[in-house]
């Protein structure tokens, strides 16, 4: 029995983890259609509220629907790890003989393809009720791709420390709203900018870089806190 | 030194484990040592800490103070070899309720070293052969746990850590297991079981009483 045993590798660890909670979305979609219906009804109902001028819609667009976004994502978030910690499938990621940051990245990688990614798919619809010509759009879509894979990140590391309390939304709220808020200012000031057509760079680039630090780093945390509060 | 030769020697060994839940000593200064082809059984009442040790052995809990050596080496220095080398089952199955038999089981199979062994043979085994298309959802408890040992036969994980087996499980079901046990520590194999119901395995069985 003293053999070596074959482990697979990193990355098969990784799309394992990807394709069974890609699979487990896929039979329930309704965990992530949730997030999707609260995106398109807080962004069609915002200008039943204000007003349907144009000129206030333009002005308020890229704000609402980052907004909108962002409390979408943290919805999302509130089930990454609850369902695996109470049927025992958790632990079974701990005792395995895979690095834990790997598996925790996989987790988050399969919530931002069923949270982030059909957010960005809806967005340009809504989009246009808020009148966006298509060069702004293609902004916010960019903006947006790249802010969410930051807030799926982040939130990660925050589901991973309140997995062992119930009902912790309040509390995962105020552990990774402090962190998001640099994402919802750089991002709704550059669909802004583009709207009134000056450069837009600065933003994208700073979002991009966000995500990289976020991408190297949460992980790490994810994994770390995972350990702690699954107790 | 004050531990015995054999406790260094040993597979598995525990010199002067304390275990903390709360503001609770659950366990105080536990030693024992385990070798292939031997089985520990933790005895004790409900609450007593069997539980809170097999989490702890696994690497869920952090002892208070005290050591878990395989192979005469911390655990906490090798996680990711001694994590290839056990296989946890826990009360809870640890399976996904909206997935199939061979979903769960497939999903298993990219994280652990795999056994090359028949898989339709491990489950015509423990019964479980007709229930392939079905999301476990729809299973008994008692089946969704014959899956659950699927785990234990489809690695070649030397130590079982098993807490409480016999739940949910008819009394065929039982004597299976404990022929599972009984099988895989005839072929050198070594598994440290909590339960409170009478076990019968051939081979040496270790008792612990927690309370």
């Amino acid at each position: 029995m003293d053999t070596q045993r074959e482990i697979p590798g990193i990355f098969a660890g990784m799309l394992a983890v990807i394709r069974r909670d890609l699979l487990l979305a896929w039979k329930r979609p309704g965990d992530m259609l949730n997030p999707l219906f609260f995106f398109a009804m807080v962004s069609t109902l915002f200008p039943l509220g204000t007003g349907p001028s144009a000129e206030q819609l333009e002005f308020s667009g890229p704000g609402v629907l980052w907004v909108a976004a962002l409390l979408a994502m943290m919805v999302s978030l509130n089930t990454l790890f609850l369902q695996d910690h109470e049927d025992g499938s958790l632990d079974q990621l701990l005792v395995s003989p895979q690095p834990l940051p790997a598996l925790a990245l996989g987790k988050t990688i399969a919530h931002w393809i069923t949270s982030g990614l059909p957010l960005v798919l809806v967005t340009p619809i809504v989009a246009v009720a808020y009148r966006m010509t298509v060069d702004v759009i293609g902004v916010l879509l960019l903006t947006l791709a790249l802010g969410t894979v930051s807030l799926s990140l982040l939130g990660a590391v925050g589901a991973a420390l309140t997995v062992g309390l119930h009902r912790a939304t309040a509390l995962l709220s105020l552990l990774i709203l402090p962190l998001a808020m640099p994402i919802l200012i750089v991002g709704a000031g550059a669909v802004s900018l583009a709207a009134s057509g000056e450069g837009l760079s600065g933003g994208v680039f700073f979002l991009a870089a966000y995500a990289i630090g976020a991408l190297s780093l949460a992980p790490f945390a994810t994994a770390a806190a995972l350990r702690i509060s699954n107790e | 030194m004050t531990t015995g030769r054999k406790v260094l020697t040993a597979k598995l060994s525990a010199s002067g484990l304390s275990l903390l839940r709360g503001e609770r000593l659950l366990i105080r200064d536990l030693d024992f040592a385990l070798n292939p082809r031997e089985m520990l059984l933790l005895e004790g009442k409900n609450g007593s800490g069997k539980t809170s040790l097999l989490r702890a052995m696994a690497g869920l809990l952090e002892f208070e103070s005290g050591e878990l050596l395989w192979d005469g080496v911390s655990v906490r220095k090798q996680r990711q070899e001694f994590h290839g080398a056990l296989t946890w089952l826990s009360h809870r199955t640890g399976l996904k309720g909206d997935l199939t038999l061979g979903e769960n089981l497939r999903f298993e199979s990219g994280l652990r070293a795999q056994h090359d062994i028949d898989f339709d043979g491990v489950l015509k085994r423990l019964g479980i052969e007709r229930l392939t298309l079905l999301p476990l959802r729809s299973l008994s408890a008692g089946q969704q746990r014959r899956v659950a040992l699927a785990r234990l036969l489809l690695t070649d994980a030397p130590l079982w850590l098993m807490d409480e087996p016999f739940t949910n499980l008819d009394r065929e079901g039982r004597a299976l297991v404990m022929e599972l046990v009984s099988e895989h520590i005839s072929k050198d194999g070594m598994c440290v079981m909590a339960a409170h119901q009478d076990v019968q395995i051939d081979g040496t069985v270790v008792k612990v009483n927690l309370s």
